[in-house]
């Protein structure tokens, strides 16, 4: 009896280790298309190569940023926040509102540029409100019901959101002037647009925050606690409920800050523009291992980057079958690793 | 401390009632645990012994009853509020944190606290108490074994610096040598001055470490005494612990 158990374990572990080489051996194979596509490019048309990267790279930071709020509210009570694309919408129409009309803000000057760091901290406001209030009307009752009614719930508000989108923005896609100067800086043919680096320059600080504030305050100890057991945490002294709002708090802020600077990098939104972007961020959560922060600022750019160079280059597929090449590099990679790139169980989840 | 006065027992629980939805699991339940002692509460599986525990620690509130605390009602205090108040509780089943390591679980039992001298001398005491986490100090706590684990969740507890220590079967799936170990730990706590109130299913092995006991059945209290009278009452033994 155990000798024969011993023996099938034995070779069920043979069996594993030829599907893991074999699995193994197909990803490397993988990559290594990947890399020679990147060298025939790079070498073909350099100049076409680096501007499609920082265009990528522009696209990731906001796509980094609207992940991290589904990952810190999927890491602390595993809801996927549907309505989370939808805040991130509501707070580009936000930006738009409070730049152009409340704050007066006009054309590309120091001015304006005051006016833009203030509404980056008004947006992330606005965004850490809106999803606490979401929290505290919709999901905490349903936090001990069966998960797919905070699902439905989730989605319900997605609809809400959009409405108020709709009546705040209009039914068409409304152009809002922006403050960040056309152009950019050029060396020999790769530009370095303004608003990548208004992105960049401001998403920064932003993430550098939230770390310190997950890592290192004791907020951020009792999120972790709290998200790895909440009747633990309450024996701790952490108070749950606040715990968890907080963590909204947070995803709402990053929300808020993509808000701003998708609007001032693209100058134009409407009411459905959270269900497009969030699907592409979220899918940037799942890639890096939902639930982990890092990952889901390394799926944010890594797709930003992968959609650039793919709309960019002149030997890929082209911008029509952009969201497909994301999908398939999704799909590859949860098939190889289905916990994402970052994603291990004993990995620290928020 | 002017509450703590002669003849007042520290823990004071009076006619509870506790239900899960519809079904009572704590049915008319009222115990006293005098500053100082070690006080244990036996009973079979099922009988409300870690339902009782809850409710003290605030994760639950009885439908009825009250639960007095150096004279203040804590019946109706939000679990996160008690262990600021003096009351911490190593649940059943450890309960640490497996994603974080020995140190950040021990940070985190002194989570209310902000003296920090306190708090070294503390994680000192309990390092000392158990060399075995300190050796461990950087490890993730769930990679730990159970022993392990388990003394992290009573080490983890005393970091609240407590006056009343809840223990939930710390000697649960442990080797004999560490079910000693534990045992002898909760005494040199209850030396340090701290009051404990042991869950146990050993039930003669708690008996042997308490002043004073209390038998569950069902939700209900059926015996209490000295434990030593307990432990010594041949139909008692029979009928209520496995003996
Ligand atoms: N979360 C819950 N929901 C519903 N019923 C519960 C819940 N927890 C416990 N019960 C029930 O309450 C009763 C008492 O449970 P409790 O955990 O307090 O027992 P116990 O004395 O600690 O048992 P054990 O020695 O097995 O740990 C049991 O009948 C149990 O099935
Ligand atoms: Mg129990």
């Amino acid at each position: 009896m155990t000798t024969a158990t011993a023996v099938e374990q034995a070779e069920m572990r043979i069996a594993m280790t030829r599907k893991e080489a074999v699995g193994r051996l197909l990803g490397v194979v993988l990559l290594l298309g990947v890399a020679a596509w990147l060298v025939l490019n790079l070498v073909t048309a350099p100049s076409q190569f680096f501007n499609s990267l920082l265009f990528g790279i522009g696209n990731g930071a906001l796509y980094a940023l609207i992940a991290l709020g589904y990952t810190l509210v999927y890491g602390i009570i595993e809801l996927i926040n549907f309505a989370h694309g939808d805040l991130f919408m509501l707070s580009t129409v936000f930006s738009g509102f409070m730049m152009v009309y409340w704050l007066g803000a006009e054309g590309a000057n120091p001015a304006s540029w005051a006016k833009l760091l203030l509404t980056l901290v008004l947006a992330m406001g606005f965004g850490a409100t809106i999803n606490v209030l979401i929290e505290r009307v919709a999901y905490r009752r349903l936090r001990r019901a069966p998960r797919l009614a905070a699902l439905i719930t989730a989605v319900g508000m997605s609809f809400i959101l959009q409405w108020v989108g709709l009546r705040w923005n209009g039914s068409a896609p409304r152009l809002w002037p922006t403050v960040v100067p056309e152009g950019g800086i050029s060396i020999g043919d790769v530009t370095l647009q303004y608003s990548t680096i208004m992105v960049v320059t401001f998403t920064i600080p932003v993430l550098l925050l939230l770390t310190y504030v997950v890592q290192r305050t004791k907020q951020g100890r009792a999120m972790r606690a709290t998200a790895q057991d909440q009747d633990a945490a309450r024996l701790m002294g952490i108070n749950v409920d606040r715990t968890i709002a907080f963590t909204f708090a947070l995803g709402g802020a990053m929300a808020g800050a993509a808000g701003l600077l998708y609007l001032e990098a693209v100058g134009t939104t409407r009411y459905d523009a959270g269900f497009h972007l969030g699907l592409i961020a979220f899918t940037a959560a799942v890639l890096g291992g939902i639930g982990n922060l890092a990952g889901a600022v390394l799926g944010g750019f890594l797709i930003g980057i992968i959609q650039g160079l793919n709309d960019g280059l002149p030997y890929g597929f082209g911008q029509k079958w952009s969201q497909t090449v994301v999908f398939s590099i999704l799909i590859m990679v949860m098939v190889f690793k289905p916990t994402g790139i970052l994603g291990q169980p004993t990995v620290e989840k928020v | 401390m002017s509450q703590g006065a002669v003849g007042e027992p520290l823990l004071q629980v009076d006619d509870i009632s506790v239900y899960y939805g519809n079904i009572a699991a704590v049915k008319g339940l009222s115990m006293s645990v005098p500053q100082g002692a070690i006080v244990t509460l036996i009973g079979s599986n099922g009988a409300g012994k870690s339902t009782t525990l809850r409710t003290i620690s605030g994760l639950l509130h009885p439908k009825s009853g009250r639960i007095t605390f150096e004279g203040k009602e804590i019946s109706r205090s939000p679990g996160h509020e008690v262990v600021g108040m003096g009351i911490a509780h190593s649940p059943e089943g450890r309960r640490i944190f497996p994603r974080m390591t020995v140190d950040e679980n021990l940070e985190l039992g002194a989570f209310t606290r902000d003296d920090k001298e306190g708090i070294a001398a503390d994680r000192d005491h309990v390092l000392e108490l158990f060399p075995r986490l300190a050796e461990r100090i950087n490890q993730k706590a769930g990679t730990m074994s159970g022993g392990e684990q388990q003394m992290l969740a009573v080490a983890r507890a005393m970091m609240a610096k407590p006056r009343l220590l809840l223990l939930d079967e710390p000697s649960m799936g442990l080797a004999p040598v560490l079910v000693d170990l534990i045992f002898d730990t909760i005494e040199k706590i209850r030396e340090s001055g701290v009051t404990i109130l042991l869950v146990e299913q050993n039930a003669l092995a708690a008996l042997r470490v308490a002043d004073y006991a209390y038998v569950m059945e069902s939700g209900f209290l059926k015996l209490q005494g000295p434990a030593r009278e307990l432990a010594e009452d041949d139909e008692v033994v029979r009928a209520y612990l496995g003996g």
